[in-house]
């Protein structure tokens, strides 16, 4: 029984990071009305960037929001260059973009910081609790608190603010929006930076246990996807859920499922993905599907 | 006529073989496509980009050795010039860039392409054109066992199921009522490993009493390792690849767990070993083997080899001294540049893969002192000899003597 609870406790752990990152898929989402792949390899670029900082002797308390301001700039810039001049092409021209995006971002890290796999620094305690003979580390737990920390901020930004107001509004209305005086562009791309900024949070939490390199969101983003699929992918607090209940899904299918054992863990997360868009195409937290138009 | 026109040919043939031996020169030197009067042609895939891309430094620390002989005059007058490219660790990109490399470029040989399926995807076309493939980058067992089948392909570093041979006489030896639990990546790789620790436990195989394998595009290794602790295993064997290693020996200190841990020797360069002290773990009782000089190990400070290593490696801006791999590439280069070196005048693609494959008879400076590179017709293992070391936390320790592995491949 003891290893049973100590496998659901590792798959909340690692469901922690999945939600970290679900988290800014979900903001891109409510910006644009689009899943943004580049996510996972843009949080990556910025903690390389935090990395950097850190390297040069700054301080962690001083580098990190440093790395947060940077990353939402790099953000809306990477919008107005990138996405703005199709903005109103086909979802999936901006899909493949999204995409080139991801495999550009993750060589240009590569062509810079090289592929060696290097430490970084964590506010956290490398050691773990004891909780009646199950243990969860506090970096893991570190992570899931600061995804909460974060859940928090997006909802308070995006129902309690006019500016969160009129982001959705860009987003599900633009024709609308803009009638009203929106600037429906700069909408979106305060959008992409806020996303940038949550992704950064994301890397830079996650970094101490994945160990930063330039593929280190690539095993994690096909889970974090199926995390914000799962929760309603409109849904921070759908994101974050669904992120725990896909670390512990996989963990647990990984350990006890016959025939699974550690070799399909990710065809687990795919399943997740498929059985949710067919089963309930809105999640466990999302609203009827609005379109974009 | 007829007595005439066999006449004739012999004078052909006869011509045709002095302008093929250099013409008017007088030399009787005798080569093949990739080599002229002033230079070597070699080629090389590897993955410099993607998920293996920490291995990309190998072709960088092996043309900084080829650099270096070249700037001592090169191989008997004739300049190396080596052919990186990029494959990505994907089969299906080393493929159409080693054709590419074998009828674009016209390489002399192929030498040291990195990966078990990158080069195995390409060793029934290398040995069809009769190219020789010199030292892969791989430890599967399979390119010295299989050599009969595939007589242009070798590889260099010992084979992994000899690794697993040391280590299932270490654990006999120290260990002989372990409780043993595999942690093991679920292909050739994992596998090899753990066929050679089977086979090395012999009828003591029933010691092994749990196993757990994990995918590569697995988030960590956390539901294996729990379920490998309650099972009772007190000897934990990691036959993974850097990035999981790294994570599996976090994950084991996080779960309050101190087993005796046994690390392939692809995981265990130090570097590795910072990482995951710095990310947690407690690396307690850990043994691995070497048969390489670690750069970052003091006792070789002094040492003619490390000297050597250190000048040859300064001539790649790109490459950290202290990265196991290069020391590799670089030992592996030295090699390639003795047999190169032995063909003299003969510089032929057969000669070359004569002398490799059952000639080979080194001492190599970037090695363990003892370790000696032979092959012979029957053996085509180059490297059969490691060492037992075990983790001080800070370095490695060399434990014992070299151990000989020669002739126990079945």
């Amino acid at each position: 029984m003891q290893e049973f609870f100590q496998q659901v406790v590792s798959g909340i752990a690692i469901g922690g990071i999945f939600a970290s990152l679900a988290l800014a898929l979900v903001l891109i989402y409510n910006a644009m009305g689009l899943v943004n792949f580049a996510q996972g390899e843009m949080a990556m670029f910025a903690t390389f960037v935090a990395y950097a900082l850190i390297n040069r002797g700054m301080s962690y308390w001083i580098a990190f929001p440093i790395t947060l301001v940077l990353a939402f700039g790099g953000g809306i810039l990477i919008q107005r260059l990138v996405i703005k001049p199709v903005e109103r092409a086909p979802v999936l021209t901006l899909v493949i973009i999204t995409l080139g995006l991801a495999t550009l971002v993750n060589g240009f890290a590569g062509f810079i910081f090289g592929y060696v796999p290097r430490s970084f620094p964590s506010p956290f305690s490398a050691d773990s609790a004891d909780l009646f003979g199950v243990f969860i580390s506090y970096r893991d737990m570190g992570v899931i608190a600061v995804s909460g920390l974060v859940l928090l901020g997006v909802y308070l930004l995006l129902q309690r603010t006019t500016v969160g107001l009129t982001m959705r509004a860009a987003a599900h209305h633009p024709e609308a929006s803009r009638l009203l005086g929106v600037q429906v562009s700069w909408m979106l791309a305060l959008g992409w930076g806020l996303a940038s900024a949550v992704g950064a949070v994301s890397g830079i939490m996650v970094a101490p246990i994945l160990l930063l390199e330039p593929n280190m969101m690539q095993s994690i983003i096909i889970y974090a996807f199926a995390a914000a699929v799962l929760g309603g992918i409109e849904s921070p607090l759908g994101a974050v859920i669904g992120g725990l209940i896909v670390g512990v899904t996989v963990n647990l299918a990984g350990a006890y499922l016959p025939g699974v054992g550690g070799d399909l863990q990710l065809a687990v997360g795919l399943a997740i993905i498929i059985a949710v868009l067919i089963a309930r195409p809105n999640g466990l937290f999302g609203r009827a599907a609005i379109r974009r138009v | 006529m007829g007595r005439i026109a066999p006449r004739l040919a012999a004078v052909a043939v006869f011509m045709v073989t002095l302008a093929a031996c250099g013409g008017g020169t007088g030399t009787t030197s005798q080569t093949d496509v990739g080599i002229t009067s002033n230079s070597i042609l070699l080629g090389n895939t590897i993955a410099q980009s993607g998920p293996a891309a920490a291995y990309g430094t190998i072709a960088n620390a092996e043309l900084a050795y080829f650099t270096y002989i070249n700037s001592q005059g090169g191989v008997n007058g004739r300049k190396i010039n080596f052919k990186i490219l990029d494959d990505a660790y994907n089969p299906a990109q080393t493929v159409p860039l080693t054709k590419q490399l074998v009828e674009q470029d016209q390489v002399f040989a192929m030498f040291s392409g990195l990966g078990t399926q990158a080069q195995t995807s390409v060793r029934d076309y290398l040995n069809s054109k009769k190219v020789p493939q010199l030292f892969v980058a791989t430890g599967a067992t399979t390119w010295g066992k299989d050599f009969a089948s595939n007589q242009w392909t070798m590889s260099w570093q010992p084979p992994y199921q000899g690794e697993s041979h040391i280590y299932a006489k270490d654990v006999l030896a120290k260990h002989s009522s372990a409780k043993i639990g595999v942690l093991y990546q679920n292909d050739d790789y994992g596998q090899d490993y753990l066929k050679g620790l089977t086979d090395g436990l012999g009828a003591k195989a029933s010691m092994i009493v749990a196993k757990e394998s994990y995918d590569v595009t697995a988030a960590n290794t956390a539901a294996q390792l729990t379920k490998l602790k309650a099972a009772g295993v007190d000897t934990l064997f990691l036959f993974s690849t850097p990035g999981f290693t790294i994570k599996s020996l976090v994950i084991v200190t996080l779960l309050h767990w101190q087993p005796t841990i046994y690390l392939n020797s692809v995981s265990n360069p130090q570097v590795y070993m910072g990482l995951a002290a710095k990310a947690g773990a407690a690396n307690q009782n850990v043994t691995s083997v070497s048969y390489l000089k670690d750069p970052t190990d003091s006792q070789w400070a002094g040492d003619d080899g490390m000297k050597l290593y250190k000048t040859v490696i300064a001539n790649c801006s790109k490459c950290d001294p202290n990265d196991g791999f290069n020391i590799y590439g670089v030992a592996v280069a030295y090699t390639m540049v003795d047999v190169l070196k032995q063909a003299g005048s003969t510089l032929t693609r057969a000669n070359v893969m004569k002398i490799a494959s059952s000639q080979l008879n080194e001492t190599n400076p970037f090695l363990l002192p003892g370790v000696k590179l032979t092959t012979t017709s029957s053996d085509h293992f180059p490297i059969m000899q490691e060492q037992v070391i075990t983790w001080t936390g800070t370095g490695w320790k060399l434990q014992g003597t070299l151990i000989d592995e020669r002739g126990t491949i079945k």
